[in-house]
């Protein structure tokens, strides 16, 4: 997700176009979804390969904040 | 000083950066394939292009993918040598994102892609880059990205300003750097940086698309001969 006290542009449209269908929105923020399959012995394996994941390619720092869950 | 130019798929200023650095400044150009593992006979005293475009179709975040293809590994420690490396628009993305440079480059604050030519003001001669640009006289120089808006945080800005690396700043015709001439919402107007060694450079305009006077404007091939240390009147 955009860290939070970043502007989102694009969150900020969704938002204009939902308060002129009447939806009273606030706070729209717009980030991205991604699920992978890996393989791992155990849930704490599988938990430090996609830290790994993330720090290395899938999330940017000075943008962006994440969170995961893993499941078998 | 030669130049390599490094060519990913969906770079699309590849040819003109290749035409300004061959044909303009008449300098000896290397092409640098995305996959390539080597910098063919370009040394620390050479200059290394990232273009402007698309690498990889922007995937992921804009720069993110490119930063992890084989030419990039051999462009960093080129970097790390202290060769020099000159990132424009997408390049100056893929240089965030190997982290050659601080700081991002984020959506457009109004969410629209951008195209126009428009005026920098450069704010330091104490790089090769910008050695020879008068610092009062604006630049006109045309921009085009829909990611361009610079973000560093309150702690990389300071050092960016206390290492006096901060390259360009968008302004006005007259060299007033406001909020109104700042065309994405870039931190403080900053439309380019250098790395703390001065040898690392990016920018979201586009030097190489204004670099000749039978295209009515060449601002552009300043920067060129700054970095090539030409004389120009």
């Amino acid at each position: 997700m955009p860290l939070k006290e970043l502007l989102d542009p694009q969150g900020k449209a969704v938002e204009h176009s939902l308060h002129n269908l009447g939806f009273q929105a606030t706070n729209v923020r717009i980030g991205k979804h991604i699920t992978l399959k890996i393989e791992a012995t155990s849930q704490e394996e599988a938990t430090q390969k996609v830290e790994e994941a993330c720090k290395k390619l899938l999330h940017n720092p000075v943008m962006e904040y994440y969170e995961f869950t893993v499941s078998a | 000083m030669k130049f390599g130019v490094v060519v990913f798929p969906g770079s699309n200023c590849d040819a003109d950066v290749i035409h300004v650095c061959k044909e303009v400044m008449q300098c000896e150009t290397r092409v640098l394939w995305h996959k390539d593992t080597h910098l063919q006979d370009l040394t620390t005293e050479d200059c290394i292009m990232i273009p402007g475009g698309f690498s990889y179709g922007d995937y992921l975040r804009c720069g993110a993918i490119a930063r992890f293809s084989p030419i990039m590994e051999k462009v960093i420690e080129h970097a790390n040598k202290g060769g020099y490396v000159f990132g424009i628009c997408n390049g100056f993305q893929v240089l965030c994102e190997s982290h050659l440079l601080p700081g991002a480059l984020l959506a457009n604050n109004h969410q629209r892609f951008i195209c126009q030519n428009q005026y920098l003001l450069p704010q330091t001669n104490n790089t090769a880059l910008t050695q020879q640009l008068d610092l009062t006289t604006p630049l006109n120089i045309p921009i085009a990205h829909g990611e361009g808006r610079y973000f560093a945080d309150a702690d990389t800005l300071k050092m960016l300003k206390q290492n006096d690396q901060i390259l360009f700043k968008y302004c006005d015709a007259s060299g007033n750097i406001t909020e109104a001439a700042n065309p994405n919402g870039s931190i403080e107007n900053i439309a380019g940086i250098c790395n703390v060694n001065r040898n690392v450079f990016g920018m979201m305009p586009h030097p190489e698309r204004c670099a000749e006077s039978v295209l009515g404007n060449a601002d552009g091939k300043k920067l060129f001969e700054s970095l090539l240390n030409l004389v120009y009147g």
